[in-house]
């Protein structure tokens, strides 16, 4: 596709934030896929351009990257963490089930066009196993019936919450965010009651700290 | 030993993440405290306390600061590993939900200590939810002239960017995210140079993880000493204990290190009821499993190096009897697979072969020599890669065999879901699946 003259401003934004522009690569990179929904040749060519790389140079970097997409993605991206403590807690099961429900594979995206199914790998949330993820924003404690229900409403255009709070947007809007334009969602997140496990329990057993030191 | 709820202390505060709750408990205290001090003497102040970095490795973080050539006319750079993505690894990511303020100020004092005018923090780039707190921290930081040009009329500058990754556990590794950080993909460095000496553009660097620099504000505030109340003379301080698995809170647990795993699981409310504890991983999923005789050893970077395995994040993960321990590590060998760069053969080959057998072990489909054919693999990759990730893959496999090789036999007949049944292990109960 050809690029809006905005997206060309905001890569050539992203190069001034870093003292050596191609430090701004990776933001540039999901600022073409929050754009296109993957990272195309043209995406590319974008990338290179503002850069002053080769296409191959860009290429290399993109093909390296998990997240970036050399191919279509659906409107919603449905990430399922399969790695040992999330699989074994129930991921391999939610994976089984919504794989089998979409009847997709893994990094397929769904007949309707809506979702882009993907076995990721540790989300750094083990503590609120099994984790998956609806546009890379968090269901903690994740369950069969919850994704499928999620996806459902998602489907049906209802409003969908991560379990921590932000509203899914879409994988186009989460990939602006990681490019470097806030959305200023950044008061939905909760600290829920695994994150305040050990002061709730502190609190208890009267093992808190004097005010003054902390 | 004790919890310690420090960096956790105010996470039940609705503003916790915010500036004014922040402030309200001493922040930024220790930035000013800081600004009139003398770089060198803070230095030398998170030398004393004996701080060692959080991020796995266990560096001491005053000597790393000191390895920097100071005058040396060249630009520093601060860069925060952020880039939590170590199976097990859950603690950096809530701790920059709850206090990013705690993280910002330690750059600012890090970063003055080590005459830095750029920081950068690179945050993975699956957690948008993450970037955008810290991304609001930083402006809230910046509006009140914590942050920026001639920071509370000190004369010092210094500018932080919030850099989002896009999926690559190597980038957790330092001088992969450097490369990474520079636009390239994430393949790790040669050793020496030291990124201290030639770290990002081929500038004197600091890398730190996020919970060793949010130690800092209480540190410089508290004093060297006052780190020295916890801990060990060679593990001083409390450390982010994650919690995860077959237990009854998994959770996170701020705790004087030296703590037992016996006193983390009852504070966690012991194993989930009707079953008891088979292994637990103390740091991740690249240092060895242990069992429950380990189970009143320290928490500490010594006392589990002598126990053959390593502190690593200070994230256990326990699993219970339901657990398939050929599947634990067949998952873990699959994940190092995907993650290895693919720059250094044994490495790239390597794990890609080891997972290969354990997956048909998985399957109860192996051989009769393919336990002898991993470990040789194993041995055949650990220290002859450019990075630790070849490393971390080859120590699963030799740790789980130390204690369940009867298991690992099994699997050249008996699949691991006939020997161990999946929704047994799962959390998922008849009503909520």
């Amino acid at each position: 596709m050809t690029f809006p003259e905005s997206t060309w401003n905001e890569a050539k934004e992203l190069a001034s934030r870093y003292p050596n522009s191609r430090s701004a690569l990776l933001p540039m990179l999901h600022l073409v896929q929050s754009v296109e929904g993957l990272v195309s040749a043209d995406g590319i060519a974008l990338c290179a351009d503002v850069l002053e790389l080769s296409t191959a140079e860009v290429a290399a970097v993109a093909t390296f990257y998990t997240m970036y997409k050399r191919h279509n993605t659906g409107n919603h991206h449905v990430g399922v963490c399969t790695n040992t403590m999330c699989g074994l807690l129930g991921g391999d099961a939610i994976w089984n089930a919504i794989s089998s429900d979409l009847n997709t594979g893994h990094d397929e995206t769904s007949e309707d066009g809506n979702f882009t199914l993907e076995k990721i790998e540790c989300q750094a949330a083990c503590t609120h196993a099994p984790v998956v993820t609806l546009d890379w924003e968090f269901f903690d404690d994740a369950t069969v019936d919850g994704v499928r229900k999620a996806i459902a409403d998602l489907r049906e255009g209802k409003e969908v919450k991560s379990t921590r709070g932000p509203v899914i947007k879409g994988l186009q809007a989460s990939e602006r965010q990681l490019a470097g334009f806030d959305d200023n969602e950044f008061d939905a997140p909760a600290i829920d009651a695994k994150m305040l496990a050990g002061l709730n329990r502190a609190k208890e057993v009267g093992q808190t700290l004097p005010s003054s030191e902390v | 030993m004790v919890l310690t709820p420090i960096l956790t202390a105010h996470w039940d505060e609705a503003d916790s993440y915010k500036l004014e709750g922040y402030k309200r408990h001493h922040g930024y205290v220790a930035l000013a405290k800081a600004l009139k001090s003398d770089p060198d003497s803070l230095i030398a102040t998170v030398k004393d306390s004996g701080l060692r970095g959080r991020g796995g490795a266990g560096f001491p973080t005053g000597m790393k600061w000191s390895f920097v050539p100071q005058n040396d006319g060249k630009p520093h750079y601060l860069v925060v590993n952020a880039d939590e993505s170590e199976p097990g690894a859950c603690k950096d990511i809530p701790l920059m939900l709850a206090n990013p303020h705690a993280l910002i100020e330690g750059v600012a004092i890090t970063s003055y200590a080590i005459r830095a005018n750029h920081a950068f923090i690179y945050i993975r780039g699956e957690v948008p939810h993450v970037i955008r707190r810290v991304r609001n921290a930083v402006k809230e930081a910046y509006a009140a002239g914590l942050l920026g040009q001639n920071i509370q009329g000190s004369g010092f500058n210094l500018d932080v960017v919030v850099h989002a990754g896009a999926g690559a556990y190597i980038c957790g590794e330092e001088t992969a995210l450097l490369d990474s950080l520079e636009g390239r993909r994430g393949q790790p460095r040669l050793k020496p140079p030291f990124p201290a000496v030639a770290g990002l553009y081929a500038s004197p660097t600091v890398i730190n993880n996020v919970e060793t620099i949010a130690n800092i504000p209480y540190i410089i505030r508290n004093g060297a000493d006052w780190l020295k109340q916890w801990g060990t003379e060679k593990s001083p301080g409390f450390k982010l204990f994650a919690v995860s698995g077959h237990v009854k809170r998994p959770g996170i647990y701020e705790a004087a290190l030296g703590t037992t795993m016996r006193e983390l699981l009852e504070h966690a409310g012991g194993i989930r009821d009707g079953h008891k504890l088979k292994f637990w991983v103390p740091g991740g999923s690249s240092v060895p499993m242990l069992t429950e005789e380990h189970l009143d050893l320290p928490l500490t970077y010594e006392d589990m190096a002598a126990a053959g395995t390593m502190l690593g994040t200070g994230t256990p993960m326990v699993f219970d009897e339901t657990t398939s321990v050929v599947k634990a590590v067949s998952r873990w060998l699959s994940f190092y697979k995907h993650e290895s760069c693919g720059k250094c053969t044994p490495c790239r080959e390597g794990t890609y072969w080891i997972s290969g057998l354990l997956k048909r072990l998985e399957k109860g489909e192996g051989q009769e020599t393919d336990l002898a054919k991993i470990d040789e693999l194993c041995k055949q990759i650990m220290g002859r890669s450019f990075c630790a990730l070849g490393d971390a893959a080859s120590t699963p496999f030799p740790g789980a065999m130390k204690h369940f090789r009867t298991e690992f036999e099994a699997g050249v007949r008996t699949a691991a879901d006939i020997s161990f049944d999946p929704t047994a292990t799962t959390v998922f109960t008849k009503a909520n699946v």
